[in-house]
Order: C-alpha cells, then structure tokens, then sequence
C-alpha cells in the first residue's frame, strides 16, 4: 500500500514535470520515465501483458519517435516560446481540468461492489483455445475483431506517415542515413545487443500463448532490434516502394483476414476457429501478424522518405 | 481505500495534467506529449476497472487489459502519424505551432 502511493505520486510528479518543463527536449525524457513508472504500476495492477506494452512501446518505442522530433525541431522552439497563453487563459485551464480530475476521482471512488468482470467467462472458455494466457485468448479469440483491425490500423497510419513524402523522394527510403563507426559504443551495443534481442522478442512472442508476452509485445521487440541496428548504421532501410516489403507489410491482416473468411465454412461465423484446431490457427495468424507489426513499428519509426536509393 | 484505488485517483489526475498541457502549450510537439500523458491516464484506468474485477483465479479481468494493450498500439500508430505532420509542418513553413499570426 505504501508502495503503491508512493508510485502514484512518483507518476504523477513526472507527469507534472513533462508538462511544466520548459525545455522540450527534458519534457520528453520525463515522458519516458513516466512510461517506465506506469509499466511498473501495470505489474501492481496485476496486468504484466500490459506492463510489458507499455514499457517496449508506449515509454521505448514512442520514446524514439519523440526524442527524434525533439532535436529536429530544436531549432523552431525560441521564435515559439514567446506565445505562452495569457494568464487568464491558463486560469481558466487549470479550472476545467481540475473540475474533470475531480470528476474522475468520484467516478473511481463510487465504482460498484462488487465490480462487474468477464473473468469468469473468459476462464470457463479458455480450454476451448487452447491457450493459457487469458489476455491472448482474449486479444486472439473473443475479441479477435479488435485485433484484425488494429492490425488494419497501423498499415493505415504507415500510410498516411508515407504520404506525407516530399515529391522528389517518393518511394524512396525512409530516415536518415546512419553512418556506422566500426568502434563506436553505439556499433558495440548494437552488436551485442540485436542477436539476444531477436532472441527475447521471439521468445515473449512464443510464450505470449501461456505466460505474458504475446505478438504486440515480441514485434515491439523485434522492431526496436532493428531501429538499434539502423541507428548503429549496421543495416539500411529498404525503400518503401518495394514489393517484398509490402508483401511483409499486409501479410499479417491479409492471414488473419482469409483465417477469419474460413471461419465460416469451418466453425459458427467470421474469425470462429473449430476447436480441435483453434490453437494451430492462432499460431499461424500469430506469426504473419509478429511479423507484419514489426515491420510497420519500424517504418513508423523510421518516418516518410527522405532520400533516393544511390545509382 | 484499496490499491486499486490509490491507482484509480492517479489516473484522472494524469488526465488533468494532460488536458491542461494539451491547452496552455502552443508548441504542437508538447501538445502531443500532453495528449499521451491523457492517454496513459485513461489506460490506467481501464487497468484499475481490470484489478478490481480480479475474478476465476486470475489477477485482473483479461478483457479490459486486452483492449489497454490494443489501445497503447493504436495510441503510438497515432503519435508516430502526428510527429510525422509536425515534421512537414516544419519542413513546409518552419513554425511548430499552429498559430497564422506569428
């Protein structure tokens, strides 16, 4: 108990300080402790799936992308530092978030007794998965909807980052190029570090079926292997125009999608699987989807095109 | 006052941190930060809705937590699209707000 105010507190100074901070740069290093701290609240909270979502991805991965953003737009932040919101402004700010706080904590301090769950129903249908992670059989059996459209989502947002390329690099590859220093620390680590990675994300995925881990968080995995090694310089982005690549992209919905047509010949409807087999049919729209996600977290990351491959 | 609760109170003060940075910070890239603070606000929610319907021998109910894990998915899908906007707002006219006076 003691603990956990503790964390609360802990949590919500580091949130205070990503707002309050005046430099942008230190307002997103704060962003990934507070990733860091509410990953260890989702352990208290008894949800270590989540946990380890939100470590890899909402605090590492979104980490990356922000910290990114931040040294590029160094430059743009004095012209825009001198148009803060008035005073009053900012009164009236504090107001409406503090009635919306408040109104929050009178939600959560009147929440019903005993509180409404599906755990029951999730556990009394789990042996039919075949499966023995409740949160997997969950994101990959009843609610498998919600992750094939998720898994639509993300191509969505790949999109949506490529067409925003400048006209001459259409198609071209994504990022800067990293050169790589042969005895840099960062070529080390990268060397060291990508082949366990690669390991371990393979691992949380397999596991995911019967223990926490899972594909969001081994492809989370994955990815961040390869931002490591493209960031040491050690390999190079693709450009996004090439068709293995779309192939990898799509390969993940395009399987779960037809899994899910099958359903109707084979069990009661769209994305039911038959008993006997379910658990091979998740496996084999697990490991397109691993596959597909990783490669769209890393493009995400990598951002649009920003150069042509060289003749 | 359970743990779930002390977690519970963290969350809708996360959501009011991030609703206020979201308004007074006229730099887009702080306003996405802010937005995430919100989102990490309500996921705890859901995990604290989760713990308290701990039920058939597991820690919290699987349901809420497989949609926080879609949700924190989708929520980096969504940031990695607005850096993105960001970046060729800068490209195109060098400002990081979206202010037309300045």
């Amino acid at each position: 108990m003691v603990f956990d105010i503790g964390l609360a507190l802990l949590i919500v100074a580091v949130a205070v300080w990503t707002i309050a901070a005046r430099d942008t740069f230190a307002a997103v290093i704060g962003f990934v402790a507070f990733g860091l701290l509410l990953a260890l609240a989702w352990v208290r909270l008894a949800a270590p799936d989540v946990a380890l979502t939100e470590a890899a991805l909402g605090s590492g991965v979104t980490g990356v992308v922000l910290l990114g953003a931040s040294t590029r737009l160094r430059h743009a932040e004095i012209s825009a530092a001198d148009k803060k919101p008035g005073a009053m402004l900012r009164a009236a700010a504090a107001v409406l978030c503090t009635v919306v706080s408040a109104g929050l904590a009178a939600i959560v301090l009147v929440l019903p007794h005993p509180a409404p769950t599906l755990a029951p129903q999730a556990a009394a249908n789990m042996a039919a998965t075949g499966l023995g992670n409740p949160v997997t059989a969950v994101l990959m059996a009843y609610r498998a909807i919600d992750t094939l459209l998720e898994t639509v989502v993300l191509l969505l947002a790949l999109l949506g980052l490529w067409s925003l390329t400048p006209d001459p690099f259409w198609g071209g590859l994504p990022g800067r190029r990293h050169h790589d220093d042969p005895d840099g620390v960062l070529t080390f680590a990268a060397q060291l570090l990508v082949p366990v990675g690669i390991l371990v994300g393979i691992h949380i995925f397999w596991v995911g079926s019967v223990a926490p881990g899972g594909e969001f968080q081994g492809a989370t995995i994955l990815a961040a292997m390869w931002i490591l090694a493209a960031m040491a310089g050690l390999v190079d982005a693709p450009p996004v125009s090439r068709r293995w690549l779309r192939l990898i992209l799509v390969a993940g919905p395009a399987v779960f999608f037809t899994i899910g047509l099958a359903g109707f010949a084979m069990a009661d409807g769209f994305l039911a699987y038959p008993e006997s087999h379910a658990k091979l049919l998740i496996v084999m729209i697990e490991v397109p989807v691993t596959l597909s996600i990783a490669a769209t977290l890393a493009l995400l990351v990598a951002g649009p095109p920003e150069r042509m491959p060289q003749q | 006052m359970s743990d779930a609760t002390v977690y519970g109170l963290c969350s809708a003060v996360l959501v009011g941190l991030g609703l206020f940075g979201l308004i007074v910070h006229p730099e887009l890239l702080r306003k996405i930060l802010a937005f995430n603070l919100i989102g990490g606000g309500v996921f705890l929610l859901f995990g604290v809705v989760a713990r308290r319907g701990a039920a058939a021998g597991f820690g919290g109910d699987p349901v809420p937590q497989a949609l926080v894990i879609t949700g924190l998915v989708v929520a980096f899908a969504a940031t990695a699209l607005a850096v993105a906007l960001l970046r060729r707002l800068f490209q195109e006219t060098g400002r990081t707000t979206l202010r037309s006076d300045g």
